[in-house]
C-alpha cells in the first residue's frame, strides 16, 4: 500500500513537472505555469505544494517530508497551440475527468508531437504581416511587394539559422542584416520609394512581442526573477535586430 | 483614413501572426479580430486626440479586454489571444528612428524617439494590467465559486 502510494507520488510530479516543462518551452506565462501546476497539485490531494519557475529551470517541491524535483528547459520558442492543448488537460485532470496515468499519458503525446504550421506556411504568413504593416504604417502601394519578399526572406533566414547554429541573437541579427541590404538594394535600384517603411514593415515579423509582453505581465505578477530574465532576452533580440539594421545604415 | 482597409489589413496582419505564432487552428479567425480591434481603436483615439501613448493605452486595453472574454469562452489562457493582437501597437517605427538616428550621429534626436518608444511600451503593459485588473473584478464571484468546488480556498 505504501509502495503503491510512493510510485503515485512519483508519477504525480512527473506529470506536473512535464506540464510546466512543454509551458515554458512553448512560451507561456511564468504566473501562468504556477497557477497550472498548483491546481494539478491541489487535485492530486497536495495541499501545500510549492513551485519557483525561471526560464530555464523548474522546482517543484510537493510537501515538506518529500523530496523536492528539478527540471531545466533548455530551449524555448513560441508555440501557443500546445500552452492550450496542456491547459485542456490540465483542466481535464482536475475536473476529474482523467486518472493521473491518462494526463500523463496526454502529455507525453504533446511532448513528442510537432504542432507548428510547414515552414513554407509560416514564411507565407510572415510576408503577408509585413506587407499589411507596411500599408498600416503609411507605406505606398508600390512598396508592397517588396516588403512582401523582404519580410519573408527575412524570416525564412532566421528560421533557417536558429535550426543549423541554434544562437538565436545570431540569426536575427543575420536577418536584420538581409533586410536592411535588401531593402538598400532596392531603392538603391530605383525600384521602392521609401526605404524607412519598407525596413520597417518587414523587420516586424522580428520583433520580440511576445517575450516583451510576457516580461511585464509576470513582473506585474511579482515573478522579479522570470519577469528580468525574459526582459534580458526581449532586449538582446531588439539590439540584435537594431544592430543588424544599423550597421547596413551607417553605410 | 481608410476604415475597411484598415481593418481588413490588421484581421490579415493579427491572422498571419497567428500562424507565426502556432496558435490553435480554430482561434485564428479570432485571433484577426483581436488584433482588428485594437489597431481600429488605437487609430480612432490617434485621430481624435494626436497622442500616440493614450491611443496605445485605448489599444492594448481593448485587445486584452477582448482577448479575455474569448479565452473564457474558448476555456483557453488568455495569452493565445492578445499576443498577436499587441504585436501591431508595438511601437517599430519609432524604436527604428531612434536607432537610425544614433547612426546618424543625431543623438538628441535619437533621445527622444527612443523615450517616445519606452513610454509606449509603458502604455502596453498598463493597458493589458488595467483590462485585466477589471475582468478579474468581473469575474471575481465566478472565480471564487470555482476555487471553492475545487478546493483552493483554506477556509
Amino acid at each position: 500500500m505504501n509502495q503503491a502510494g510512493e510510485t503515485r507520488r512519483e508519477l504525480a510530479l512527473d506529470c506536473f513537472l512535464l506540464a510546466g516543462k512543454i509551458m515554458m518551452e512553448s512560451g507561456a506565462e511564468t504566473y501562468r505555469i504556477e497557477d497550472t501546476m498548483i491546481r494539478m497539485a491541489v487535485s492530486q490531494k497536495m495541499m501545500d505544494s510549492h513551485c519557483f519557475i525561471t526560464p530555464t529551470g523548474i522546482m517543484f517541491s510537493p510537501s515538506n517530508e518529500m523530496a523536492t524535483r528539478f527540471v531545466r528547459i533548455n530551449s524555448r520558442r513560441t508555440d501557443l497551440e500546445r500552452v492550450a492543448l496542456v491547459n485542456a488537460v490540465s483542466r481535464r485532470l482536475v475536473s476529474g475527468e482523467l486518472t493521473l496515468q491518462q494526463a500523463y499519458d496526454e502529455m507525453l503525446i504533446i511532448d513528442q508531437t510537432d504542432y507548428m504550421f510547414p515552414i513554407q506556411i509560416q514564411v507565407l504568413a510572415a510576408a503577408v504581416a509585413s506587407g499589411c504593416f507596411l500599408i498600416l504604417l503609411g507605406g505606398g502601394w508600390q512598396d508592397l511587394p517588396f516588403a512582401f519578399i523582404i519580410g519573408g526572406t527575412a524570416f525564412y533566414t532566421v528560421e533557417t539559422i536558429l535550426v543549423q547554429t541554434r544562437v538565436k541573437f545570431f540569426a536575427e541579427f543575420v536577418g536584420a542584416l538581409v533586410i536592411g541590404s535588401l531593402a538598400s538594394l532596392v531603392i538603391y535600384a530605383g525600384l521602392g520609394q521609401d526605404l524607412d517603411t519598407i525596413i520597417i514593415g518587414s523587420v516586424m515579423p522580428l520583433v520580440p512581442g511576445l517575450l516583451i509582453t510576457n516580461a511585464v505581465r509576470d513582473l506585474m505578477a511579482g515573478h522579479f526573477v522570470s519577469g528580468l530574465s525574459k526582459g534580458a532576452e526581449a532586449f538582446l533580440t531588439a539590439f540584435a535586430i537594431g544592430a543588424g539594421i544599423a550597421l547596413v545604415l551607417s553605410f | 483614413m481608410n476604415w475597411p482597409l484598415e481593418a481588413f489589413l490588421s484581421f490579415l496582419a493579427a491572422g498571419a501572426f497567428g500562424v507565426v505564432f502556432n496558435t490553435p487552428r480554430r482561434t485564428l479567425v479570432s485571433c484577426g479580430l483581436v488584433g482588428m480591434s485594437g489597431w481600429l481603436i488605437y487609430r480612432m483615439f490617434f485621430l481624435m486626440f494626436d497622442d500616440s501613448v493614450q491611443a496605445t493605452f485605448a489599444g492594448a486595453f481593448a485587445v486584452a479586454l477582448v482577448a479575455h472574454i474569448l479565452a473564457k469562452k474558448f476555456k483557453m489562457p488568455m495569452i493565445v489571444f492578445s499576443i498577436a493582437g499587441i504585436i501591431p501597437l508595438v511601437p517599430g517605427s519609432r524604436a527604428y528612428n531612434s536607432m537610425r538616428s544614433i547612426v546618424e550621429n543625431n543623438y538628441l534626436e535619437a533621445i527622444s524617439f527612443a523615450a517616445d518608444a519606452l513610454m509606449i511600451s509603458g502604455a502596453i503593459a498598463m493597458g493589458l494590467v488595467f483590462a485585466e485588473v477589471l475582468m478579474q473584478m468581473v469575474f471575481k464571484q465566478q472565480a471564487k465559486r470555482i476555487q471553492k468546488k475545487i478546493g483552493m480556498t483554506r477556509n
